[in-house]
């Protein structure tokens, strides 16, 4: 079988999988799977707004998912990257309030705070990993709670008078548009979904085109051999962890800009961070592929919405469901690791 | 009857190439019958058929003079034939026995019987003098016994017929002697071996025929008694294999390599080096002769800057370099083949083409500004690969599909292109095959006639007598001795690679 074949395949039978396995769950619980799945595919795509809800979802999972595979590429996982949003968000929402600059100089400044703040966070994991040998999972699930505690503190103390959001970021650094939104029957999509399609072509960028990403490449598959042929191996662990943080950070302000135009105290982390790994894997860590990923994923989450509403699924059934397609796509890994692993003997 | 197994006209394509063509093996009851081919002639590929794990397109398999269809190695494993792998297939964290067991553990109501499974595992190892302990952990235990587990795992199957696939390319030269007895006492209980090899050596003194294939085709079976190693070496080579390289007087100029006073500490804190000195001129091959383990790892690392040097000075070119980053010195004229080539050597996972510029990707005309050009890289590659005979199908193959002696090729073509003033051959021809042996002693002693350094690191007396211009003896740490290849003997190198330094001394009192 060719490797784009398994490539296609592999994720097209997963979601089938998960859509039976969806349809099962409702018949059994008296529910009409016919019903129940239109309800989610009109609720994706089905009207102008909803297709507008669904892209402004779809890019922050982008983003979170480039975060996750840039790391990945390089040897690296970063679980760190939903603290990175966080961090990226209050940042990117903090510039957007300190400032008062025309937009041409305010919204670019408050993304590439977001960016630096987020690439920070990645920088300490990567460091202590560089440094010290500390494996960069542990550190990075730490500073998650560290990011989701010190950005509600300052959300609560800096940003507002003991309020639990902070003011609306001005328009200069926002990226809305009442454009996009009178002709999506006024949904939240902003121009983020253009940072984030960009972002997913500096990705293959880096690592396709440039020096340094092919130096970080080699040090993902073999940094002994990186080592031997002269390359510093901890400074582009740093570098990989600094870059993938950037883009967790970009994906903050998406939230804080775009969607919401403010930073609120948060009870529990957003996900955006959590479903980015899922996205990266299922989109085999490509810029491509993590670009359809991202949508399947901001799709079923937009759609998930619609079904309680039409079809009277409680919305715990819902989550089920969209939680059993999700399990049957994160398994395709699965089914893909296993297929290469016996086609790499087969070829033996 | 007279065959035990007979492989009749096997045929094995593979999507672009044909692995086997019209091979035909015929192993006799008790003997043990060598498989002979380069690297890549199609041996492994063989085997797997005869083990199940690939269909052979055409011929037939008959074990004990009847026809089988052999679909998996399940069905092989019931026909008596075991496998000795060349990568063990062990769980390190396991002890013996419970990896003998595994797959067919000895079980009542869900309970393994580790007494009895224990009992019976001692009982095999001394059947077959095997002296293995069934109760320590494999990652306890040295590689030969972790191969000694291998072979009893296929017996404790009830295997009759074993395959050892290259079974002494990771064993030390005592462990291949036990080895070699291992195999006797195993004909003796009526057992029949097919050995993997391509060291020609070990064929002569254990086999009793040898089937030669070459690209894929068989060339036939002789019997080890009617044959030498220059006969067997030319049949699996397809022309004749010169075993002395030929070279002229090696004519050294100024030094390329100055060690002074080195001391190096490994991880331990213990001084792997100890105060060596050693001097490498442009125009010569030093070859060092020495036990494994007494510091030429830390040497060539330190040479090369992956390694913090304690005190003492390594100068290349008249200009010292210890203790700076090993790109300063690559740039400063150091190549290097290093003993380990999958994991220092290459990344496996990139195309053979990419990592033909795995020190210059940084430099013109590989990329400018940053930016990677992959039409210069792959260019560079494609006349790599044909310059040096790297056998892939093409640059953009990944590097862990090629066969080991191609992927030394592609290191040494890398290496020897940049043309450093000083090249390191660490183990160079481990694993390879003598073909390839002798294409990279022509290269090494090329690169010496063009005036350079070339410093020879193995662990095989004959490549290092055969190949250096001058000899130094490491032991503990220091060159204990100089000597010239063409004045001493193996016996000599032995004695000072083991720590006597009687003889010298006695010559020495002899020319006062």
């Amino acid at each position: 079988m060719s490797k784009r074949l398994i490539n296609i395949l592999v994720p097209v039978v997963s979601v089938l999988l998960g859509l039976i396995a969806g349809t099962i769950i409702m018949l059994v619980s008296g529910y009409n799977p016919i019903e129940g799945f239109s309800a989610l595919f009109y609720g994706m795509f089905g009207e102008v707004f909803y297709t507008g809800e669904t892209i402004r979802q779809v890019t922050p999972y982008i983003l979170s998912g480039l975060a996750v595979a840039f790391a990945f590429r390089t040897g690296l996982f970063n679980i760190g990257v939903e603290g990175q949003v966080l961090v990226g968000w209050l940042a990117s929402v903090w510039v957007g309030l300190a400032f008062d600059l025309p937009k041409v100089i305010h919204l670019p400044l408050a993304i590439i705070a977001a960016a630096a703040a987020g690439a920070l966070w990645g920088f300490i994991p990567g460091f202590l990993k560089a440094r010290f040998r500390v494996h960069e999972v542990i550190v990075s699930i730490m500073m998650n709670y560290i990011a989701l505690h010190v950005t509600n503190n300052i959300i609560r103390t800096v940003l507002s008078k003991n309020s639990d959001r902070t003011p609306d970021v001005p328009k200069s650094a926002l990226l809305k548009s009442p454009f996009l939104e009178a002709h999506t029957d006024f949904s939240r999509l902003h121009w983020g979904f253009l940072i984030a399609l960009a972002g997913a072509f500096l990705m293959w960028f880096i690592l396709e085109k440039t020096v340094k990403g092919y130096e970080l490449r080699s040090v993902g598959f073999n940094h002994h051999a990186s080592e031997y042929a002269g390359m510093n191996v901890n400074r582009n662990i740093i570098l990989s962890m600094v870059i993938s943080g950037a883009f967790a950070g970009v994906a903050g302000s998406m939230e804080g800009l775009g969607t919401f135009g403010y930073a609120s105290i948060k009870g529990g982390f957003t996900g955006i961070g959590f479903d980015g790994i899922a996205v990266a894997l299922l989109g085999g860590n490509t810029s491509v592929g993590i670009i359809l990923s991202a949508i399947l994923f901001g799709g079923l989450k937009v759609g998930a919405l619609n079904m309680p509403l039409e079809t009277g699924i409680p919305t715990e059934l819902v989550d089920i469901i969209i939680a059993l397609i999700i399990f049957f796509i994160a398994s395709s890994y699965i089914i893909r690791w296993a297929i290469t692993r016996f086609n790499k003997k087969g070829v033996k | 009857m007279e065959y035990v197994i007979e492989m009749l006209n096997i045929r094995k394509e593979f999507p672009g190439i044909v692995a086997n063509d019209n091979i035909t093996l015929q192993v006799k009851k008790g003997e043990i019958h060598a498989l002979l081919g380069e690297n890549g002639a199609g041996k492994s590929t063989l085997m797997n058929v005869l083990f199940g794990l690939y269909q052979p397109e055409r011929g037939e398999i008959r074990v004990n003079g009847k026809k089988v269809n052999i679909t998996d190695p399940n069905v092989a494993n019931n026909l008596g034939i075991g496998m000795v792998h060349q990568h063990f297939m062990l769980v390190d964290k396991f002890s013996v026995t419970e990896n003998i067991i595994l797959g067919s553990e000895p079980s009542k109501a869900g309970r393994i019987n580790m007494r009895d499974a224990i009992k019976q595992v001692r009982q095999l190892s001394e059947q077959y003098g095997l002296r293995v302990d069934p109760e320590a952990k494999i990652s306890d235990i040295s590689v030969g016994m972790q191969q000694r587990v291998e072979i009893l795992k296929t017996l404790y199957r009830g295997a009759d017929i074993l395959i050892f696939d290259e079974p002494t390319a990771v064993l030390t030269p005592q462990e291949i002697k036990e080895l070699i007895e291992i195999m006797k006492t195993l004909i003796k209980e009526g057992k029949s071996i097919i050995l993997i090899t391509h060291k020609l050596k070990e064929i002569m003194e254990v086999c009793d025929r040898v089937t030669v294939i070459r690209k894929g085709v068989g060339i036939g079976t002789v019997n080890v008694s009617d044959t030498n190693p220059n006969e067997l070496a030319s049949l699996m080579v397809g022309r004749d294999v010169v075993f002395k390289t030929d070279k002229t007087e090696a004519n050294p100029a100024a030094s390329v390599l100055d060690i002074k006073d080195l001391v190096i500490k490994d991880t331990r804190g213990v001084a792997a080096i100890n105060g060596l000195s050693l001097e490498v001129r442009a125009g010569e091959i030093v070859g060092i002769a020495g036990v494994d383990g007494n510091g030429q790892t830390e040497l060539i690392e330190a040479i090369a800057g992956l390694k913090k040097a304690e005190s003492g000075t390594i100068s290349l070119n008249q200009k010292e370099i210890q203790n700076l980053k090993p790109r300063r010195i690559t740039e400063s004229g150091l190549g290097h083949i290093p003993q380990d080539r999958h994991k220092h050597g290459l990344v496996l996972d990139f195309p053979i083409g990419e990592n033909m510029v795995l020190q210059t990707y940084y430099k013109k005309p590989y990329s400018k500004n940053g930016i990677l050009n992959y039409k210069n890289i792959y260019q560079k590659a494609k006349t790599l690969i044909k310059d040096y005979d790297v056998r892939t199908p093409t640059e953009y193959t990944l590097a862990r599909a090629l066969s080991g002696g191609n992927q030394q090729k592609a290191i040494i073509g890398r290496e020897v292109d940049r043309d450093p003033d000083l090249l390191i051959a660490a183990q160079p021809t481990r694993g390879l095959d003598v073909g390839a042996i002798e294409f990279v002693h022509k290269r090494l002693i090329e690169q010496r006639d063009r005036g350079k350094g070339v410093l020879l690191i193995s662990f095989e007396l004959d490549e290092v007598l055969n190949v250096s211009d001058r000899i130094a003896v490491i032991y503990e740490g220091k060159i204990v001795a100089i000597v010239d290849p063409k004045q001493t003997t193996e016996q000599e190198l032995g004695l000072l690679m083991a720590g006597s330094t009687v003889t010298r001394k006695e010559g020495e009192h002899s020319n006062v």
